[in-house]
């Protein structure tokens, strides 16, 4: 096989202000014809800089430092803008991060698509390009691709939307296609048809692809040649196969331990697990718990749950199924249009005002952007110090003290305290919003998606301080995840949501190895990684609280 | 964006010497130059209006009939007008009178719209709505129309000029103020402060009101351009300060009648003002930039 | 006729309703005697029986109330009382100089949304950074320089030195030139402002990139998926723009001594002559709401994602929802 595509020690930075930040420095790789080469890599770590340096879609303050970009023989940084052109579409195709904001929202989908075949002059007229377009819609997995060709993006699915835009891609039959992040904003189920599909497309044409992935699990389950990438250099690369069995670099073990997956077993940091036995005293249960927002179909569709003193229950959905409702409702935020919601036996929904803020020193939440959960103007003492202060807790140098112990307990330094959230990395953040919610001695923690938005070794770190919290502090937790990789490691039982409403709810080793409900197994069998041998592996016990 | 969610946090390096700070900062300085000669423009302008004497030692209001409708030189930088006043004497010595009508034209604008809006977004849903059902009528009329029926109402003068042209400007502050606290209101951070225990009052005052502050500062500055703009305008229509006064508008008014003659007398005060406005917008907008 | 456009157009009514109370509040209620306003300085010129007289003739000595109702009814029958000065009423007034500012305005119109538009395009398409500085900083500079100096120079030079235009009256297209030019040099800088600003942010959009990585040619990424999305926001403004070209006539046709709208109102505030600044008022809220409805009517051929009041219904579902 012949090199269709060679970068070559490629440098490229970013201008902000007047610093000069790299983001990418002097990395090389390879992608052969017909073959899947995933570049993987945590956020920062330059991957889709480089994607967008070989098909020239930098942004202004974006300059190409040094190296080159070869592509069939020629190098596309020596070329003219009207030179690439004719390289981009017909060379190479390119799919982007999030469908749903890149199509053209005023035409369209059917000229869209139609568009590559015009301007590459491969239709006779626009009437046959059209005709191409749905064909090649179809191509793509879209249902009634006739109808479709007319709709506008806003009428169509998040998935349907990246169907349109992998026919766009596919148009100009390129020998060469970079997926930037195909799915990241996709549900997983949808996730696994969609890579799937172009996966097969890709065979059936013998197009080379070079996905673009934080996802190991999802390299994995697709490339024949790994990159691993981190800070903008080149960390290792290698056949998949090799590169996971034996990770040389300690970049990359660190990588392939902190994937979550189905295997994994329970963090316990150093506690003995909630004994099971007798049923302990439930701290909340909901029953028929029901949300209507303005006569629409209900967000949250009469679901009853209970959580034992010392329990964590993972709520685990896809995003609209009604699990962020749940935690609003159950924190005090909205009220529910009909059910009940006891805590220590207290019905929530018929407090009064007071009464629900008192309900805060019981139950607290940890938001899934943890950025937006802080006011701005604030520095992390003050975060800290809000429910303190609120709730009048102590004289001055007592919830000082207070601050100190919690920060110690999240394992932030102290020096962090009069820092801005806008100063701290997203772990950090979390840590605070974290520190925040356990100020006032709750039983019952919600975390709301704590960690879909960190990466996977700063995810993993965060599971394991909340496993650590969760043991020295005896919390009960309700923890809200669309990821069942993440449910493995830190709940007791799962209670599966979809449009509202409960479909299984079991002891987490039940549910994950012997599903009851279809969608369950649908859910299950989406994850990626799942049928990978190498990454099912169960692999050497690491020390847990290594934070 | 995945990639722009977790970004590194900032180390703690050694603090800056002072000598790389004044260094940094000279660097800085020249980079914004057009910046820098804004708010140069501007303090000078202000001194015009609290010391004009240091400015200009000839008198503003008692003109030398030998020198009339003289050229700029050196002895009337800006030339003189139709009964032998020195021209810069009177934009130096009408500066006191524009920046006076701006600053009240924008302080009633600012109290008048905040307060509207603020009540407008602290209220409920509907009540919100019907506030701003109002507002929107004041914007329906354009504020130049709404400036003279109030002059019709008020008499002419320039503090009621200053007032009118504030009042209907309020209505862009009152439609960015009930922004931000809706805004602000629906932000996360006030749902995790509600969980956190804290009270209606407690949020408004220590979360919502000062997140609001920048945005209705930014618009204030940028107003204050406008407010000059309009009050010179209205002086030009012959609504603001009584002849012998030195206004800006009022000097070009005046100067009309010499178009054909003197030049200087209408394009020198105009220049004044225009030069005014484009500073008080260049530092708005970087205000506005640094916003983000 | 979808519900979206009921709603707009009795939203319309409503607009319409209100600035003709706001009028009435700012000019009958806040001065203490609005006669002796219209009045003003001539009071020694009219016997106390003829102010009785006067005040009688404009319904000023019954209620508040009954004034407003009289006056409303009266306002939906076209007749806005007589003017102050000339006892002519206001109504054939402004109808009469209707039609010389409405194409003084129309030209001002065209010449900002072409000039406006053509210098943002040619700003964010040019490919020389000095040029581009040049060309974005040139919409600042218009909005900050005032209209009525603009109006001076052009006469000076245009008229007076280079003797090419008339310098004033209402005589033919040549007439017309200098007036239009000044008067849409403020709304086309506005225009040029916004567009270029949502041009460089629609350049910024993911679909952008996607056009970019078909192949497509820089004049095709710009012109057909960046300037018509970038558009949409400037179609809002319509509304505003058409507003002030007719609140600008007020400074343009006293510069130019033209006859029209603008004059009467300028002249109308001078003598404090309180029904023909009213008519001007309301007359300048009408305009403003039927370019509004027309932009409403036309805004879902524009943006195919507001075809109904729904889309306006889930924006408000989705506020519900965050807070």
């Amino acid at each position: 096989m012949a090199d269709l595509l060679s970068v070559r020690r490629l440098r490229v930075s970013y201008r902000s202000g007047r610093q000069t930040v790299p983001a990418v420095a002097g990395v090389d790789l390879t992608v052969r014809r017909g073959e899947v080469v995933a570049v993987v890599g945590e956020s920062g770590s330059g991957k889709s800089t480089i994607a967008h340096a070989i098909i020239g879609l930098l942004r202004d303050n974006a300059r190409i430092e040094a190296g080159e970009i070869l592509f069939a023989g020629t190098d596309l940084l020596t070329r003219t803008d009207r030179q690439l052109g004719e390289v981009r579409g017909r060379g190479i195709g390119f799919i982007p991060q999030d469908p749903a904001v890149s199509l053209n929202p005023v035409l369209p989908v059917g000229i869209q698509v139609a568009e590559v075949l015009l301007i590459h002059r491969q239709a006779r007229d626009r009437r046959d390009a059209l005709a191409q377009a749905v064909d090649l819609l179809a191509r793509a997995g879209l249902p009634d691709p006739q109808r479709c060709a007319h709709q506008y993006p806003h009428q169509l699915s998040g998935g349907m939307c990246q169907r349109v835009l992998i026919a766009i891609a596919l148009a100009g039959r390129p020998q060469l296609l970079i997926a930037d992040e195909p799915t990241s904003a996709l549900d997983v189920t949808v996730q696994r048809q969609i890579l799937d599909h172009l996966e097969a497309l890709a065979r059936e044409d013998g197009t080379a692809v070079l996905l673009i992935t934080h996802d190991l699990a999802v390299a994995a389950d697709r490339a024949q040649q790994i990159v691993v990438l981190s800070q903008g250099r080149l960390v290792e690369q290698g056949p998949t196969e090799a590169l996971l069995a034996d990770p040389t670099h300690p970049y990359t073990q660190r990588l392939v331990a902190d994937a979550p997956r189905l295997t994994d077993s329970r963090l316990e940091a150093g506690a003995p697990p909630p004994p099971t036995g007798p049923p302990r005293q439930p701290v909340l249960t909901v029953r028929g718990l029901t949300k209507v927002y303005r006569g629409d179909t209900p967000a949250v569709d009469g679901i009853d749950l209970s959580i034992a003193r010392g329990e964590t229950l993972a709520l685990v959905g896809e995003s609209g199924s009604g699990k962020s409702t749940t935690a609003r409702l159950l924190v005090g935020l909205d009220r529910p249009t009909a059910g009940s919601i006891l805590v220590d036996g207290v019905d929530v929904s018929a407090l009064n005002r007071a009464g629900r803020r008192a309900l805060h020193r019981r139950v607290q939440i940890v938001d899934q952007n943890p950025y937006a959960a802080m006011d701005p103007r604030f520095t992390v003492r003050q975060i800290v110090e809000e429910p303190l202060r609120a709730f009048r807790v102590a004289d001055r140098p007592a919830r000082q003290a207070r601050i100190a112990e919690l920060l110690d307990q999240v394992a932030l330094p102290a020096s962090l305290a009069r820092r801005r959230p806008a100063e701290l990395s997203g772990g950090q953040r979390q840590r605070v919003a974290i520190a925040r919610a356990l100020a006032l001695h709750p039983q019952l923690l919600i975390c709301d998606e704590p960690v879909s938005a960190l990466d996977v070794t700063v995810q993993a770190q965060i599971l394991r301080l909340l496993a650590r919290l969760r043991a020295e502090l005896g919390l009960s937790m309700l923890f809200i995840t669309h990821d069942l990789a993440v449910v493995r490691r830190i709940a007791d039982r799962v209670a599966v949501m979809r449009a509202g409403r409960l479909v299984e709810t079991g002891h987490a080793d039940d549910v994950l190895t012997r599903p009851d409900h279809p969608y369950t197994r649908q859910l299950l069998e989406a994850v990626p990684g799942a049928d990978r041998a190498v990454l099912a592996a169960p692999r050497p016990s690491s020390p847990l609280p290594g934070e | 964006m995945v990639d722009l969610i977790d970004v590194p946090a900032p180390v703690d390096g050694p603090a800056p010497t002072r000598t790389a700070a004044l260094r940094s900062a000279a660097a800085y300085l020249l980079y914004r130059l057009d910046l820098v000669l804004c708010v140069l423009w501007l303090v000078m302008v202000a001194g015009w209006a609290v010391l004009p004497g240091v400015f200009s030692r000839q008198d503003p209001l008692t003109g030398v009939a030998a020198e009339r409708l003289r050229p700029p030189s050196a002895h009337h930088p800006l030339g003189t007008d139709q009964l032998g006043r020195d021209l810069y004497a009177r934009v130096v010595h009408g500066a006191a009178l524009s920046l006076q009508a701006a600053l009240i034209a924008v302080g009633v604008a600012l109290v008048l719209g905040s307060a509207v809006g603020l009540a407008a977004g602290s209220l409920g849903h509907r009540a919100g709505e019907l506030i701003m059902r109002i507002v929107d009528v004041l914007l329906a009329i354009p504020a130049l129309l709404t400036a003279l029926a109030l002059i019709t109402a008020l008499g002419f003068g320039t503090v009621q000029v200053a007032v009118a042209v504030g009042v209907a400007t309020a209505a862009t502050f009152a439609r960015v103020m009930r922004a931000e606290v809706l805004r602000i209101r629906a932000a996360p951070y006030i749902g995790a402060a509600r969980c956190a225990g804290a009270r209606g009052w407690w949020i408004a005052v220590r979360h919502v009101i000062p997140n609001t502050a920048g945005p209705v500062l930014v618009l204030a500055a940028l107003e204050f351009g406008t407010a000059i703009l309009f009050i010179s305008t209205l002086s030009f229509l012959g609504l603001g300060a009584a002849p012998p006064a030195p206004e800006w508008g009022s000097l070009v008014s005046a100067g009309r009648n010499y178009l054909n003659t003197a030049w200087w007398l209408t394009t020198l005060p105009s220049i004044t003002v225009a030069v005014t406005v484009l500073a008080a917008n260049r530092i708005a907008r970087q205000l506005e930039h640094r916003r983000g | 006729m979808p519900r979206y456009l009921i709603r707009r157009t009795l939203r319309a009514v409503f607009v319409l309703w209100a600035a003709f109370t706001v009028s009435f509040a700012m000019l009958y209620l806040l001065p203490g005697d609005p006669i002796a306003v219209m009045v003003g300085g001539s009071a020694g010129a009219y016997t106390p029986e003829q102010i009785d007289e006067l005040r009688s003739q404009y319904g000023l000595d019954r209620s508040v109330p009954m004034q407003y109702v009289t006056q409303l009814w009266q306002a939906l029958h076209g007749d806005f009382g007589t003017s102050i000065q000339t006892g002519a009423p206001v109504r054939g007034m402004l109808s009469h100089a209707l039609p010389q500012t409405a194409l003084l305005a129309l030209t001002a119109f065209i010449l900002a949304v072409v000039g406006g538009l053509g210098v943002a395009l040619a700003a964010t398409s040019s490919r020389h950074p000095a040029l581009r500085q040049v060309l974005l900083s040139l919409p600042g500079v218009g909005t900050s320089l005032p209209t009525f100096w603009i109006g001076l120079l052009l006469v000076d030079l245009v008229s007076f030195r280079w003797r090419l235009l008339p310098a004033l009256g209402n005589d033919g297209w040549q007439s017309l030139v200098l007036p239009a030019v000044t008067l849409a040099l403020p709304s086309g800088s506005v225009l040029a402002q916004v567009f270029a600003k949502s041009m460089r942010g629609t350049l910024r959009e993911p679909y952008v990139n996607t056009a970019r990585a078909k192949g497509a040619s820089r004049a095709r990424v710009h012109l057909r998926h960046a300037a018509r999305n970038a558009a949409l926001p400037t179609v809002t403004l319509s509304g505003i723009i058409v507003g002030n070209l007719f609140a600008g006539a007020v400074v343009v046709e006293t510069v130019f001594s033209r006859e029209g709208i603008g004059r009467i109102t300028a002249d109308a505030v001078l003598s404090q002559d309180i029904p023909v600044v009213q008519g001007a008022v309301v007359l300048s809220a009408v305009v403003f709401v039927l370019v509004n409805l027309a932009v409403d009517a036309a805004y879902p051929i524009l943006d195919p994602r507001i075809t109904s009041g729904r889309a306006t219904f889930r924006r408000k579902a989705d506020v519900q929802w965050s807070i």
